[in-house]
């Protein structure tokens, strides 16, 4: 951890700040300054990364002044939830609770109050942290997501979204405006798990679950694995192992081991070594997959 | 950037660069040196303050980005001489230590009883986890939420 490793107490660099009122207003704003700009959504991210001289724009685009963006619905797909859809909304929201609970369970291990009053879920994904604690159930539920830009709207799967380390599928002046996540079948049952250094730290580990059962047997069954690889990630091998089989612990632990197998060391990995993060992607993805069995209709 | 703002109930104008922070904002041209710099990453509450009613933290909010909202700090909390139940409970209960960090408590709790009136233990700790007490003072801390509550409620 660096903390104070420069002067956080104020902004480093100067900037040219804009704030559209329209989307189209953004994405030409965007199209103009390419790659000097910024987008400034809740801010949690993008300021101590500015302060710590990570990243140094010459333009901020803040985009809370276009309030479509921030509203969650029910759509025909699923659930819309629009980029600025802020966390604690999520987790506040009787529609999330009642149709998406997995996405109000990672809502809420995410740093505080404070912060989850402010950070959006488009940052949270834009940021493209492999341990985003939202990306992981978003790949577990197969969300899509909605991005715009001068060549119109485009729609594409969530795990295309995410190329890597920081680095999300979106052209120069496309920026995201939401995400649609279908719901899951009747009956579905699901659960995430994370350990970070603590309690509202980011996740050294995270994994989300959904299954279904059919006559005590797993169904329908995903599994995606966080922050253990240069983007979060779903594991079909262990989806595989699980699917039509009794929810054993023999069963359990089997699929678990191809999710730990997973794991992707680099080379400098500060927060924990790869031995680490195997053995703790097992035993998280073993109790994801327990609790999404026990919270599932039999 | 001229901006607008109404901070403890009065409407204030103000002429600011685009990389101004909220918490630089309150402390350095309006004095209020309740609010606190602390770790400047979003880590420790310290600088804590209400912007339209809900809890943030003002290191990492653009002034510009406040402009025409709300900010509540903590001068604002006591009612002239007399303090607020949240305040006179934390007195009470000891749960002042150095009191670098209680500022940012009490705007925190504030928020905590205005959503939840009658939190358990949990609710609280759980509440109250983006604010750092250094002293390691949080027993009393939680003590003087229950008995906040308490007094508020009753």
């Amino acid at each position: 951890m660096h903390i104070n490793r420069v002067n956080t107490h104020i902004m480093p660099i100067r900037f040219e700040y804009h704030a559209p009122a329209s989307l189209d207003e953004a994405v030409e704003l965007l199209e103009r300054y390419g790659k000097e700009a910024k987008i400034l959504a809740g801010g949690t991210d993008l300021i101590p990364q500015i302060k710590q001289r990570q990243t140094e724009p010459r333009h901020v685009i803040n985009i809370k002044g276009i309030p479509e963006l921030a509203r969650i619905k029910e759509t025909d797909g699923g659930i819309g939830i629009g980029a600025l859809a802020r966390l604690r909304a999520i987790e506040l929201s009787p529609l999330m609770n009642e149709k998406l609970p997995l996405m109000v369970e990672a809502a809420k291990t995410v740093g505080s109050v404070q912060i989850r009053n402010r950070a959006t879920i488009g940052g949270n994904i834009c940021n493209a942290s492999p341990s985003a604690d939202m990306a992981t159930p978003l790949m577990a539920l197969d969300a899509e997501v909605h991005v715009y830009g001068k060549g119109g709207a485009r729609t594409y799967p969530i795990g295309e979204f995410f190329l890597g380390r920081g680095e999300v599928k979106l052209d120069p002046g496309e920026m995201l405006t939401g995400m649609t996540v279908p719901l899951p079948p009747e009956g579905a049952g699901s659960a995430f798990e994370k350990v970070g250094w603590t309690t509202f730290d980011i996740a050294t580990v995270n994994v989300a679950a959904v299954v279904t059962l059919k006559g005590g047997r797993i169904d329908l069954c995903r599994v995606a694995l966080g922050a253990c690889s240069p983007a979060p990630i779903r594991v079909a091998q262990a989806e595989e192992a699980l699917k039509g089989k009794k929810p054993t612990d023999e069963v359990l632990s089997e699929s678990a081991a191809y999710v730990s197998a997973c794991v992707e060391p680099r080379e400098r990995w500060r927060r924990a070594p790869p031995e680490y993060r195997r053995r703790t992607s097992k035993a998280l993805a073993m109790d994801a997959v327990s609790r999404a069995v026990e919270a599932a209709g039999r | 950037m001229k901006i607008e703002l109404t901070i403890n109930g009065k409407r204030r104008r103000f002429d600011v660069e685009a990389n101004k922070l909220l918490l630089n904002l309150i402390r350095d041209e309006m004095h209020l040196t309740g609010t606190k710099y602390g770790c400047g990453i979003g880590e420790c509450g310290a600088c804590t303050v209400h912007l339209n009613g809900e809890a943030v933290l003002s290191c990492m909010v653009l002034a510009v980005d406040a402009d025409g909202g709300c900010v509540d700090t903590i001068e604002g909390v006591a009612d002239g001489g007399q303090l607020d139940p949240i305040q006179a409970a934390y007195l009470e209960e000891g749960a002042v230590q150095c009191g670098f960090c209680t500022p940012g408590f009490i705007m925190s709790t504030k928020a905590l009883l205005r959503e939840n009136p009658e939190p358990t233990e949990d609710e609280i700790r759980e509440y109250l986890k983006g604010n750092r007490c250094r002293c390691t003072g949080y027993v009393n801390i939680v003590k003087a939420v229950q008995s906040a509550a308490k007094k508020i409620g009753g």
